[in-house]
């Protein structure tokens, strides 16, 4: 595999080469550490990455859907990154998000690449972050990242974007419940979807209340039905108004800060697994786990670098 | 399995009826590959489009509404036409023995009836994944 060459074709927006790079990434090649070095700067610091997150079922897929068709007729180049969770049991995983986005299948202009979970302890943030910058740099300019919000390394996916869409809808009582204390701390945007079924209103109502002034409860929350394509331009208005705030009062930089601390951990962390993995096989035994582990970051810390 | 498999299963044509692509959706996932399911009623270079897209190992088409002779070949021409005819496709459906031949001479890796146990499609997509990704991995 010529890794240059390959860069060139992504530039380029080549279908294939941008699919084959993120597969190199994803299993952690070293091949895939050459690409990222090689990508282009400039298209990565000028895109913007929006989150797309919320209980299964909400209409995530059929709002990024929606979202897609709007940022086209803007004549933007899309990305879209959408998480699925693993199967516990088997490993396997049924990737089904492309089903809404099958309309633009045949548009050059939008990238879609669907990723499983795969039940890693660290190394999910790398690698969604990793297949976000890959689309930026090959020309998408605006990338969609879809997770479900449920477990914490989900969540922590949605951290590494600019800007985080919550996205609910009436008859998810007690999950919305669960998660309402702490709403705000990873929505930029909560959106009420489904506005067509019963109990969408009372929905937004309870919703409002997590916001303190009535001002930013009318910037904040917003009310679609992405089934239908109602709703759908204004909120991408709001999250426009959102990101020119964002970039005014430094907000969108210190979320990117967090964001390069937050991937370059998780990589760590992916890399570090392994061999942490085979010197514990090897490590003390009878002695305390915790005295065992001291005694493999020493190992670990006299290994001559590779 | 060791490597991670990425397959997708398209449903090309024009029938609704995608129980059998759905078996073969949940039979792949639960032998433990990762598998891209495009919905009903998608053409052969939307199915193309997005294999290449999301890089998968192989391509796995249902169809039960007889027109398997047209609808399977046109989707690996659609994968040539668009330089990834290295990717191998495998079909399903009601197909009569007649016809099963001619596939595999169009192309087709490997063919399934409502017959096949789900063990013989699971090996058969883990030959292929195999295969691929030894030439490209
Ligand atoms: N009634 C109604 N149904 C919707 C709306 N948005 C999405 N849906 C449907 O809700 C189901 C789940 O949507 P999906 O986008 O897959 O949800 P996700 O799991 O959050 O990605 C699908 O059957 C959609 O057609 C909406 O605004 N109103
Ligand atoms: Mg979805």
């Amino acid at each position: 595999m010529n890794i240059q060459d390959l860069l060139g074709r992504l530039h380029a927006g080549d279908p294939r080469a941008i699919g084959r790079a993120i597969s190199l990434v994803e299993e952690q090649s070293r091949e895939g550490a050459a690409l990222l070095a090689g990508l282009d700067r400039e298209r990565i610091a000028a895109a913007l990455l929006i989150g797309m997150t919320g209980p299964p079922g909400a209409g995530k897929s059929t709002l990024t859907g929606g979202l897609v068709r709007h940022l086209r007729d803007q004549g933007q180049r899309v990305g879209i990154v959408a998480v699925d969770p693993s199967s516990p049991l088997s490993g396997g995983a049924v990737l089904g998000d492309r089903i809404r986005m099958m309309d633009h299948a045949l548009d050059r202009e939008v990238v879609v690449r669907s990723m499983a979970t795969r039940g890693r302890l660290g190394g999910l943030c790398a690698a969604a972050g990793a297949a976000a910058r890959i689309m930026a740099a090959s020309g998408c300019t605006t990338v969609l990242l879809e997770t479900v919000g449920v477990g914490q390394s989900e969540m922590d996916i949605v951290r590494l974007a600019d800007l985080t869409v919550m996205v609910l809808a009436p008859g998810f009582g007690d999950e919305i419940q669960a998660m309402k204390a702490g709403i705000l701390e990873v929505a930029d945007l909560i959106v009420v979807n489904k506005a067509d079924q019963p109990g969408s209103g009372k929905l937004a109502l309870d919703l409002a209340a997590v916001f303190a002034r009535a001002e930013d409860r009318d910037l904040r929350l917003h009310r679609t039905v992405a089934s239908e394509d109602q709703g759908i331009d204004t909120l991408l208005a709001r999250i426009d108004a959102l990101v020119q705030q964002y970039r005014k009062d430094g907000t969108l930089h210190r979320k990117r800060e967090q964001a390069f601390t937050l991937e370059t951990l998780d990589w760590a962390q992916a890399l570090l697994r392994p061999k942490l993995a085979a010197l514990a096989a090897a490590g003390l035994r009878n002695a305390d786990p915790r005295l065992a582990a001291e005694e493999i970051i020493i190992q670990l810390q006299q290994e001559p670098q590779s | 399995m060791a490597e991670q498999y990425r397959v997708l299963i398209g449903k090309p044509g024009l029938d609704g009826h995608d129980r059998g692509a759905k078996f073969i959706v949940r039979a792949l996932r639960d032998a433990g590959f990762e598998v891209i399911y495009t919905g009903i009623r998608r053409t052969a270079e939307e199915i193309a489009a997005a294999a290449i897209q999301e890089d998968v190992a192989a391509v796995g088409l249902s169809s039960m509404s007889g027109a398997h002779l047209r609808l399977f070949p046109a989707v690996i021409e659609a994968l040539n036409q668009a330089g990834a005819g290295d990717i191998p496709v495998l079909g399903g459906g009601i197909i009569p023995e007649e016809d099963v031949d001619i596939l595999r001479q169009a192309g087709i890796q490997a063919i399934f009836t409502p017959g096949t146990p789900a063990a013989t499609i699971i090996a058969a997509f883990t030959k292929a994944c195999e295969e691929h990704h030894r030439r490209h991995r």
